[in-house]
């Protein structure tokens, strides 16, 4: 099958479901075409609200709709989601206990060279810090497919970060594992922990690929639930390593790293290495070679693993 | 029909128990927005206790969420609380009555507080009215000094976009927010034509304080079709008692013993004037 971003299926999911349920609504910023969001729109018209460039107001009309009994999906650039409508997803959404799902596409550097403006690096350290909300990175197209399937049964708040390009599958098509705020374990080793949420799960798990060549074993933890944090996975990984390393498109702090530094340092101390975006805008690029350049890819996480064991 | 300016003198005295009891509250907004929130609540919506899960009753946003404790004795009158409970526990510890609204208590939609909220979230629920072909209208009544707030105008666009007419904007037009006259803080002295220009019905309530022109103006924003309507509604903030009338120091203030019993002489005295003036 040809690959297609996460932000697709999560357009097709929707999609299928709101033909069946004409509670379920979309909303675009004038992002249904970034979004991946324009056959929703044509499909289903009176299902599908335009803002206008009001991320604000995106938000808010979402809280409105979920109050009347809608189930609305806010679908916008996370970059502007998270943090020019935070205080929307703060006090109308979450605050309010409103059922907006909050869609942030293109997230973390997915817009490469557009620079800071729309990259967002801080989306998991502001989210996470809002009580009621809950914040998911998936890994690749059948996970997003297996989450977006969850959701749309539940009435709670959540934010959901996506990339703009396809990934490489982490999963196999019909075998996804999958349980919901449950962390994955892609693989098991015994040397070193490497927890990864979104799109650097791929990465880590060819990283864990080559380390074996190295002749170390490594366990690779695909945590997609940030929040709520499936803390029980990093106690388990972290006790079956001697060291950890953690891997996201965000900025150092406040975010996966920081994360699971509270719970390994509280529960299970061992040295973690924190892998992450600089606390800088990122050098002009495609997110592939500001990966590269930072070290966020296979060969980075692999060089870091390593270092970490010795 | 209950003598509802005569009601809005009682909400007032409930108001004045709140505050000197909390040691807290907004108490001037809480005065200029009384005669709007008791003619919305007991003239205009179809609201009550009974009828909470009802999809077709009205809606109503407190975008000023600061003068909650006017929205606390309007809901209490309604039936949805005990007024005594909410004079004993306002703003103390651990009180489930807090300074701003909040949607754990019954008869509240949203939590508010942030400016600028109300109007886009009322947007959402006039459109989900419109999406299932609903008659219900939704309320929503803002301060004039939170119209400097980016997203009222959000807001106001897309409620105009989608031809809103169930949605209703009351602006409590007291003139004077925290550190003053509005005019000076940041002037909108063309509010009309502002909200005109957006393509919103604009009715002007010349005395925001006389439930009787309240009602005139939200009867004919009720007949009005293909657009929203908001009514500018011009009041005294304070209003009730000389001692806070019209002065900006009063937005947030505890009144002393002696500032107390001339306010509740007046408002005693308002009252009296509303049933048998």
């Amino acid at each position: 099958m040809a690959k297609i971003a996460n932000k697709q299926v999560i357009c097709d999911v929707l999609l299928e479901a709101a033909k069946k349920d004409k509670d379920i609504v979309a909303l675009c910023s004038d992002s249904r075409g970034s979004a991946s969001f324009t056959p929703f729109a044509n499909e289903l018209p009176g299902q599908f609200v335009e803002t206008g460039i009001a991320e604000q107001n995106l938000v808010s009309i979402s809280a409105g709709l979920a109050k009347c009994g809608k189930k609305p999906y806010a679908v916008s650039p996370a970059c502007f989601l998270s943090t020019r409508s935070y205080e929307q997803c703060k006090v109308d959404a979450a605050y309010s206990n409103t059922n907006v799902k909050l869609i942030g596409i293109s997230g973390g550097v997915s817009y490469g060279a557009l620079g800071m403006s729309h990259h967002s690096a801080q989306d998991i350290a502001a989210m996470a810090a809002v009580p009621n909300m809950r914040v998911y990175l998936p890994s690749d197209r059948l996970q997003t497919e297996c989450l977006m399937k969850e959701l749309i049964q539940d009435d709670k708040t959540a934010y959901i970060r996506v990339g703009r390009n396809a990934v490489d599958d982490v999963y196999e098509e019909g075998n996804v594992p999958f349980e919901m705020d449950k962390a994955t374990f892609v693989t098991e080793g015994t040397d070193v922990a490497i927890i990864a949420c979104g799109e650097m799960v791929k990465p880590a798990v060819d990283a864990a690929a080559a380390l074996k060549e190295q002749g170390i074993s490594a366990t690779v933890v695909d945590m997609y639930c940030v929040k709520p944090l499936d803390k029980e996975a990093i106690v388990k990984a972290a006790k079956g390593a001697k060291a950890v390393i953690t891997v996201e498109e965000h900025a150092p702090y406040g975010g996966l790293g920081s994360m699971v530094s509270q719970v390994v340092g509280s529960e299970c101390p061992r040295k973690v290495v924190n892998l992450a975006l600089p606390d800088a805008p990122v050098i002009t690029g495609t997110s592939k070679e500001v990966f590269n350049y930072y070290g966020l890819n296979a060969e980075g996480i692999a060089k870091a693993a390593a270092e970490a064991l010795k | 029909m209950e003598n509802l300016k005569a009601l809005a003198y009682e909400l007032r005295e409930n108001v004045i128990d709140m505050i000197v009891e909390g040691k807290a509250g907004h108490i001037g907004g809480d005065m200029s927005v009384m005669e709007i929130l008791t003619e919305i609540y007991f003239d205009q919506m179809n609201i009550s206790p009974e009828n909470m899960d009802d999809p077709d009753r009205d809606k109503f946003i407190m975008s000023k969420g600061h003068s909650v404790e006017a929205y606390y004795a309007v809901l209490a009158k309604k039936g949805f609380f005990d007024i005594k409970d909410v004079i004993a526990e306002f703003s103390k510890f651990g009180s489930q009555f807090i300074g701003h609204p909040n949607n754990k208590l019954p008869g509240i939609e949203m939590n508010s507080g942030s400016l600028g909220h109300g109007l886009p979230v009322s947007v959402g629920m006039a459109l989900a009215g419109k999406m299932d072909e609903k008659d219900y209208r939704v309320y929503t009544v803002m301060g004039d000094g939170e119209l400097a707030e980016g997203t009222v105008w959000e807001g106001a666009m897309a409620a105009s976009h989608y031809k809103l007419d169930n949605l209703c904007a009351v602006v409590d037009r007291n003139r004077l927010q925290i550190s003053g006259n509005t005019e000076d803080v940041m002037a909108h002295d063309d509010l009309h034509e502002r909200f005109r220009s957006f393509g919103w019905n604009v009715i002007d309530v010349a005395d925001g304080n006389d439930i009787d022109q309240l009602k005139a103006a939200l009867d004919s924003a009720k007949e009005t079709k293909g657009k929203p309507t908001v009514l500018i509604a011009n009041t005294v903030k304070g209003k009730g008692s000389s001692v806070m009338e019209n002065k900006a120091n009063w937005h947030h203030k505890v009144p002393n013993a002696e500032e107390l019993e001339q306010i509740r002489k007046d408002l005693a005295a308002g009252k009296e004037a509303a049933l048998h003036g």
